[in-house]
């Protein structure tokens, strides 16, 4: 379990973390979600180990991280914010270091090296220097080194950022794979990283938390959550595209930017309105050169949380 | 302990994992040499000792030690490692001991390699090979010294040229400590027990006394609790500033 009371860290005109309680159980994989700059960093630092909370306490599986704090990294496999790594090493004698320090000796170190480079598919680059790895590979090996030890807790700073959506995709399936039994946090701004991997999300501005729920019922929050985008081909007949979707039975409301001869059709609360707009077009032959449903926009969720 | 030696262990491969390994070792023999053999007047003197090697390794080192120490800590604040490396269970002393000593242990290496002259100067005559041993010791006492200067000035700078600057400036200053240039500035003015406490800081009159072959505890102590002091104001600097 992940305990924090009252965590806070200031410097010295800047409170960059201010009072963050909050308990993670295991088998839960938590999104840290925010702007740059919200906290979400200084507070996984702060689990981590690596700065001192100015004021509160954080314990990671009962062992308090300033008084306790070999036994709370034991517990924690970490990712920094950037993935930052030994360029000149190679994958191999890097992964081997991070064994060394994690005190892995034997059949278990063995077989938790083959683990992690087998899962993250390092196989091909183990004799490579990290410097000539490309991004995707560059952030493989970070998360390798994280759960190498096969810890309790895994604390991911932004783990997907910079990646294609392949790899995305990637990391986040090993992210639902990992999660039976451990505790997971992860940091990103991606609204639908959190819906793809999270159990919880914790929504942090300013230093504060502002809200602790669910990613469906978060998502749900926006505005555009479930709306569906079209633009068309020209502004000509946008007016008369608009009033025709406007009367459908699920939609609550349209908006029209002339600008990029674009809808969006937002639905009634709870309501799917794809299928029938997508049959609309279809009946009216619209000349769509987009078409797509919204999963709802981190930046107006935050207005109407934080307003 | 095991912890400072892993990270020990990686230190000393990323020396030679790049050319900087090469480049020092290479720069620091032919330097050694020819300061020996054209400023020192090795063979006109006629002597067999190594005093015109030895008398020239502060000089040495004050720029290249700072060299070999400037990535310490500098280049694992700017790249974000130290962030990696902090967070796995090890402690802040037991980083800092391991990075230092593989530094140490490196250029231990590089003086380890100038061997040649001790054999040129023992098949040319008969040398006191005590006195030559024990200037080799106050040479590796004067590095580590450097170097523990060296860690300290990496550990307050993300950037390099900064810290090797930083760290020349600071030996530089410690080198001089024993000199009258520096002295007679306090000379007029200064208590002589002041004098005497500037005096005793210098690197020069200590590692002059060991390199005569004069092995005096006192000289020991002084660069042990030197690199105590150094390495402590590492990790202070390092707990301060390591995530800005």
């Amino acid at each position: 379990m992940i305990k924090t009371e009252r965590l806070s860290k200031r410097y010295d005109t800047l409170t960059a973390v201010d009072d963050v309680s909050f308990e993670v159980q295991p088998g839960e994989v938590l999104g840290f979600l925010g702007p740059n700059g919200a906290g979400k960093t200084t507070t996984m630092r702060m689990l981590a180990g690596f700065i001192a909370a100015t004021s509160g306490t954080a314990s990671i599986c009962g062992h308090d991280v300033e008084t306790d704090t070999l036994a709370a990294k034991r517990s924690i496999g970490y990712l920094p914010e950037g993935a930052p790594l030994y360029g000149e090493m190679t994958v191999r004698s890097f992964l081997e270091f991070i064994a060394d320090l994690r005190a892995l000796s034997g059949s278990a170190r063995a077989s938790r090296l083959d683990y992690a480079i087998g899962r993250l598919q390092l196989t091909a680059v183990l004799e490579q220097t990290i410097e000539t790895l490309s991004k995707g590979f560059r952030r493989r090996v970070g998360l390798a080194q994280a759960l190498l030890p096969d810890p309790p807790v895994l604390i991911l700073d932004e783990p997907t950022d910079g990646l294609d959506p392949n790899q995305k995709h990637e990391v986040r399936t090993l992210i639902n794979e990992m999660s039976r039994g451990k505790i997971i946090i992860i940091s990103t701004h991606l609204l639908e990283e959190v819906e793809a991997v999270c159990t919880r999300a914790i929504i942090i501005a300013r230093g504060r938390i502002v809200a602790d729920d669910t990613p469906q019922r978060l998502a749900a929050r926006s505005r555009y959550h479930n709306a569906v985008s079209l633009q068309l081909e020209s502004a000509q007949d946008l007016a008369a595209a608009r009033d025709a979707i406007a009367a459908l039975p699920l939609v609550a409301s349209v908006e029209m930017s002339e600008r990029d001869a674009r809808l969006t059709a937002l639905p009634r609360a709870g309501a799917q309105i794809l299928p029938s707009l997508s049959e609309l077009a279809a009946r009216r032959g619209m000349n769509l050169k987009e078409l797509h449903l919204e999963s709802g926009r981190l930046d107006e969720v935050f207005r109407t949380i934080t307003a | 302990m095991h912890n400072v030696g892993v990270i020990l262990r990686r230190e000393l491969r990323s020396y030679f994992a790049t050319p900087l390994a090469y480049v020092f070792i290479l720069i620091f023999l032919v330097l050694a040499n020819s300061f020996t053999f054209y400023l020192g007047g090795f063979f006109e003197r006629g002597q067999a000792d190594l005093a015109p090697f030895f008398n020239f390794h502060p000089w040495l080192y004050l720029f290249l030690i700072p060299a070999l120490a400037m990535r310490l800590w500098a280049e694992e604040r700017k790249t974000g490692s130290i962030e990696l490396l902090l967070t796995q269970p090890v402690t802040l002393w037991e980083a800092v001991l391991g990075k230092f000593f593989a530094a140490w242990i490196f250029a231990a290496l590089a003086l380890a390699l100038t061997f040649p002259i001790w054999l040129t100067v023992n098949y040319l005559g008969s040398p006191d090979n005590g006195a030559i041993l024990a200037g080799y010791v106050g040479s590796l006492l004067l590095a580590g010294g450097f170097l523990a200067i060296g860690s300290c000035m990496s550990a307050l700078t993300r950037n390099q040229v900064i810290a090797f600057i930083l760290g020349v400036v600071v030996c530089f200053a410690f080198l001089l400590a024993g000199f009258p240039l520096v002295l007679d500035v306090f000379r007029s003015w200064a208590p002589q027990a002041l004098i005497d406490a500037i005096a005793s800081l210098s690197f020069l009159t200590h590692f002059e006394s060991i390199a005569k072959g004069v092995i005096d505890i006192r000289d020991f102590l002084y660069f042990a609790m030197l690199i105590a002091f150094f390495l402590l104001a590492t990790a202070i600097a390092l707990d301060v500033r390591k995530a800005e």
